[in-house]
């Protein structure tokens, strides 16, 4: 990966997937896949269904085989998952003060503070079956959290939630990775919000159709293919690099911060 | 009160104590057919434990085991649906040991009493059976439990936390078999996956979390055996279908009842 000026050069390799590929029944669902996840970084792997994005990180997290390729995982590497789609039985009385402890037995205090800190405290006594969609996502994530994990795995974190739910996850997601300095690795197809919150995308159909910062990617012809005309449509983040300004998530106008960004395409 | 009865409590409640608090499981994990099948091959135990001349207590044991062992095994390398797999084994293990019992020569062997029980004559050497497999599943279970709740909540994320999901799955299926091996005396072998169902679904809405469900599960268990034994004593009904009765009253009560603020 040439000429990456963001910070991930510096810090820790926790885990890579060299050359992954794997067919099922002839047909081909990832092609020579590699990639590296940074202590304190996002990479965002986005891609229409059936790209392969779900097995990519299944394959990651050991909870499927690779036909080719290598996956190294640092030694003894803490993983916080966030599965795509958790449905609990509705003859399980389960609450989410036990469903977040089944990930590991905590203590009650380290509990509250974990779900106060992804803003879930207050349905701690609830059945899991009575939350919404997004409050089982954030619920999801408190007991990843609870694991203190080196690299968090998020298969669509935003599923089932609003758009401005959504917004709200990607920053506390964003907000963790500073202060955690945990690597992150997030399946997504809510292309503009993930683009704003990114420090590397990495563009996903069965192959790797192109990587790199957000800016680039959404430049490169083979993203366009796929995206341009939702990229477009969603207007937010992904061309904030043609301005002088980003906007915030509410769409309020502010100053770009300077160099990071603007950098980037130096390299395009 | 008679020794037969005092011997057919004992065994009742060990019965219901072990399918109590595996039944719930069954109830969450949706394996309710995968208990029917083991039932169902466990009579062939009793034919090859005449055919064999070997206890039919043993028999019984290892062919639940068996049978298990290898629905875990066709499970995992399988090209067939999980109840199709299952319903071909119920069937045919079922059928083979109907067959392979006309083949014991020189024993009468009372199919009724197999099939559907016959816990007026568990003897004191069934109860120590029973006591010593009671012992050994509760134990595992307990050991267990955690890691057990966590994959039958979600398996990946049980495996990515560090579940040895195989392992465990494994161990409760043959503790399954255990019970069922233990209940067949008792309830009889069509019946006996039923007390592993009904209670289990009966406790839900008396429950507010998993191991108060499966406590609940047990008494409601407990309370069937002693109503259907009581139904048994006085009106000469047949002791295990009289049990299952009494839990599926108690079901229905439970489900007609508005729900109660818990």
């Amino acid at each position: 990966m040439p000429g990456n000026l963001t910070s991930q050069n510096s810090s820790q390799l926790l885990a890579s997937l060299s050359d992954i590929s794997l067919s099922i029944g002839g047909r081909t669902i990832l092609q020579d896949i590699s990639l590296q996840l940074h202590a304190g970084s996002i990479l965002s792997v986005i891609g229409p269904n059936g790209a392969g994005k779900s097995t990519l990180l299944r394959i990651l997290l050991g909870l499927q085989q690779a036909d080719l390729g290598e996956i190294y995982r640092q030694k003894n590497l803490r993983i916080g998952y966030v599965p795509q789609k958790v449905i609990i039985d509705a003859q399980l009385p389960l609450s989410v003060r036990h469903f977040v402890q089944l990930g590991g037995n905590k203590a009650e205090t380290e509990l509250k503070t974990v779900l106060t800190e992804v803003g879930a405290n207050h349905v701690i006594d609830f059945p899991v079956q009575s939350l919404s969609g997004g409050e089982f996502q954030r619920v999801l994530l408190a007991r990843a959290l609870l694991r203190k994990p080196q690299l968090l795995v998020l298969d669509e974190p935003a599923q089932g939630v609003d758009v401005s739910g959504q917004a709200q996850l990607y920053q506390l997601i964003e907000s963790l990775v500073k202060e955690h300095n945990f690597g992150v690795l997030m399946v997504s197809h809510d292309l503009h919000l993930v683009m704003a919150r990114t420090d590397k995308v990495l563009c996903l159909n069965q192959h790797i159709c192109c990587s790199g910062h957000p800016e680039d990617v959404s430049k490169h012809p083979e993203y366009t293919n796929l995206f341009g005309d939702l990229s477009e449509a969603a207007g937010i983040g992904v061309y904030m690099h043609h301005h002088d300004h980003e906007h915030e998530l509410d769409g309020h106008v502010c100053p770009l911060k300077d160099g990071e960004k603007c950098g980037a395409h130096l390299h395009g | 009160m008679d020794d037969f009865i005092l011997r057919a409590s004992m065994a009742g409640v060990l019965v219901a104590i072990l399918t109590g608090v595996l039944g719930v499981f069954i109830v969450w994990r949706r394996m309710a057919y995968f208990g029917d099948t083991v039932s169902h091959a466990s009579l062939l135990g009793v034919s090859l434990g005449f055919l064999l001349g070997i206890s039919v207590n043993l028999g019984i044991i290892l062919a639940s085991l068996s049978i298990a062992l290898l629905m875990i095994f066709l499970q995992r390398n399988r090209g067939l649906s999980n109840d199709t797999l299952l319903g071909i084994l119920a069937h045919s293990a079922l059928s083979l040991g109907l067959v392979v019992l006309a083949f014991v020569e020189g024993v009468s062997v009372d199919l009724n009493a197999w099939l559907f029980g016959d816990i007026l004559a568990v003897s004191n050497q069934d109860i120590m059976v029973f006591g010593v497999v009671a012992i050994l599943v509760l134990g595992l279970l307990f050991y267990i439990w955690k890691p057990l709740l966590s994959l039958t909540v979600h398996e990946d994320l049980a495996r990515v936390e560090g579940v040895n999901v195989t392992l465990i799955s494994t161990i409760y299926t043959l503790l399954i078999a255990l019970t069922i091996a233990v209940g067949m005396k008792v309830i009889g072998a069509l019946l006996i996956s039923s007390m592993l169902i009904i209670p289990a679904a009966a406790s839900r809405k008396l429950s507010s979390s998993p191991a108060k469900m499966s406590a609940i599960a047990v008494i409601i268990g407990i309370v069937s055996v002693f109503l259907g034994l009581a139904l048994s004593y006085w009106k000469d009904t047949p002791a295990g279908p009289s049990i299952v009765i009494a839990s599926s009253f108690i079901f229905t009560l439970l489900h007609v009842i508005p729900k109660q603020s818990h």
